[in-house]
């Protein structure tokens, strides 16, 4: 028996059934009104915008010379096919891209003095690339190398500009595996060490899932980005969207050709965007799930 | 069958001294616990047992052979000395069962389906057994200590070093893997346990060890170091570990 006067006691349960949850059903308000809003703004904010733009003095003529329907439906064809070889480009440097930048991210976080010169070499080579202009390493690549004449090598300013854009988009590349890398927990280290993993097997089986993990929303956007520098290869002459546009562009002096090949980028660009904040979304909920 | 003779174990990190000319001998199934202030050098000792911290002076010995020696190759000590981490340290991305099998078939070449039956069986001798093919953060804390441990057991080890390996569970999870301490150590383990649970090095200990800047500073059996300590710091450190709040 508790004594009286401790203040110990036993807790009665309450009485009857609980109180009944706050909002039962399907509530309208809550489901379609930050849509409504949405929506409203967006017909406002840009609705406001083409007013402007439509009422500027100069707007028929600017009308005609960008967004012409007949010009635009004859440029199609052409843009389109430009198009293509900035897909093609940008997978086969995709592709390039995420081996080389591996192969420069493992290099610098390899551990020991006897690593030491490689990891300067690559601290070198990320400095570099990082610090020319993409722009101006493809105009170097794409005009210099092909006029070298070096017997055995390619000739293409295609070929060199597309190496251009590699070594500079590996240099940032390898700087995210290089993160991602580095945020993994060093408890895993010694976990794969005291396993008897060597320090190979522990970055191929331990360390490097996890980074890549780590930076897959990172290297999504540089997958969207490096899509639309692709067209930087016009500048050497490569006939992409853009410069098949520009040629359009030179033989009728009406640029509608260039909005074409806008539309197009925006058409590859904008779905994968969304996938990047679909990866970023379930890369987030994963991370709270794991935190709490 | 392993004996453990440590002598002269001193570790420097940077200008720190962390240990200092540490002496040690280990029975073979014998369970040490190394009890001490935090940074008094307890992981530091532990972790150079396995050669995870290269010592800067001293040896240790594993029945007489240096456990640098080159007779070990490069993963023999690996599958003589086992350790847990107080973090698990248990790898995200693979499955329970991929945890278990990946330094089997990769380091030591077993074939995949021989190391899965292993850690089948190792498994089910914690309990574990169920959750193979469940990634470890779909785990309790409990839990994923018990596959750690399963881990560090697949090689069926002399030696299991343990490192506060339930100072990171919540206080009801705490027991299940103690258990399994208990149960490894009627299997003739030799294990050297770092812990703050007094009550358990008190129940499992055959030796205890005092740690202090990094020194044993007294050692001894259970009883004796918890009931009367010798030495001022260690009576101080079991006072404020024993009687939490009267400091
Ligand atoms: N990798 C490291 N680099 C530098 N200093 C370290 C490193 N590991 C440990 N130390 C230092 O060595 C000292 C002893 O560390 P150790 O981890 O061995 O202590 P501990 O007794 O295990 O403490 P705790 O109870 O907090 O785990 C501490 O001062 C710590 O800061
Ligand atoms: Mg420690």
């Amino acid at each position: 028996m508790p004594q009286a006067g401790s203040g110990h006691r036993l807790c009665p349960p309450p009485e009857g059934p609980p109180p009944r949850p706050r909002k039962a059903g399907f509530d309208w308000r809550a489901a379609f009104m930050p849509g409504l809003i949405s929506s409203a703004s967006i017909i406002v904010v840009f609705g406001t915008l083409a007013w402007l733009v439509t009422s500027a003095d100069q707007w028929p003529r600017i009308k005609a010379q960008f967004f012409n329907i007949d010009h635009m439906i004859a440029a199609a064809p052409r843009v389109a096919q430009g198009f293509l070889t900035n897909l093609q480009v940008w997978l086969i440097a995709l592709a390039c891209i995420a081996v080389w930048a591996l192969v420069l991210a493992v290099l610098r976080s390899l551990r020991g003095p006897v690593f030491a010169p490689f990891r300067l070499m690559v601290v070198l080579y990320i400095d570099f690339f990082r610090g020319v202009p993409a722009l101006l390493l493809v105009i170097l690549f794409g005009f210099g190398i092909p006029a070298l004449n070096i017997p055995g090598l390619p000739n293409s300013g295609l070929f060199w500009g597309g190496v251009a854009m590699v070594l500079s988009y590996s240099a940032y590349v390898a700087e995210i595996y290089r993160s991602g890398i580095d945020a993994v927990h060093e408890g895993q280290r010694a976990a794969a060490k005291s396993l008897g993993l060597s320090e190979w097997q522990t970055l191929i089986y331990a360390i490097l899932p996890q980074a890549l993990r780590n930076v897959l929303p990172a290297l999504m956007n540089i997958v969207v980005a490096l899509q639309k520098d692709v067209a930087l290869l016009s500048v050497i002459g490569v006939r992409d969207a853009v410069r098949e546009a520009q040629i359009y562009t030179a033989t009728t002096f009406n640029y509608s050709s260039l909005v074409v090949a806008a539309l197009l980028f925006l058409l590859a660009t904008i779905p994968m965007a969304r996938i990047a904040d679909w990866v970023n979304r379930r890369d987030r909920a994963r991370r709270l799930q794991m935190a709490g | 069958m392993s004996e453990i003779a440590i002598r002269g174990l001193t570790k420097y990190f940077g200008t720190n001294l962390v240990l200092d000319r540490v002496d040690l001998d280990i029975k073979a199934h014998q369970v040490v616990c190394l009890i001490g202030a935090s940074g008094s050098g307890k992981s530091t000792l532990l972790r150079c047992i396995n050669r995870l911290v290269e010592p800067d002076a001293g040896t240790i010995t594993l029945d007489g052979v240096a456990n640098d020696a080159p007779q070990f190759g490069r993963t023999g000590l690996q599958s003589k000395v086992g350790i847990v981490f107080q973090s698990y340290n248990l790898f995200p991305h693979l499955t329970v069962l991929a945890n278990l099998t990946l330094a089997p078939c990769k380091v030591r070449g077993m074939p995949r389906r021989d190391a899965e039956a292993r850690a089948h069986e190792v498994l089910a001798r914690f309990g574990m057994e169920r959750f193979a093919r469940t990634y470890p953060e779909q785990l309790s804390g409990g839990q994923q200590q018990r596959v750690a441990i399963a881990r560090a057991m697949m090689t069926t080890p002399d030696v299991l070093l343990l490192d506060e390996v339930t100072a990171a569970l919540d206080p009801e999870l705490v027991g299940e893997v103690l258990a399994i301490i208990r149960d490894l150590k009627t299997r003739g383990l030799t294990m050297v346990i770092v812990t703050h649970e007094m009550g358990f090095a008190q129940a499992v200990a055959d030796r205890v060890c005092f740690l202090s800047g990094g020194r044993i500073i007294e050692e001894g059996p259970p009883e004796a170091i918890f009931t009367r300590p010798l030495h001022p710091t260690t009576q101080g450190f079991l006072a404020r570990v024993l009687e939490p709040g009267q400091s």
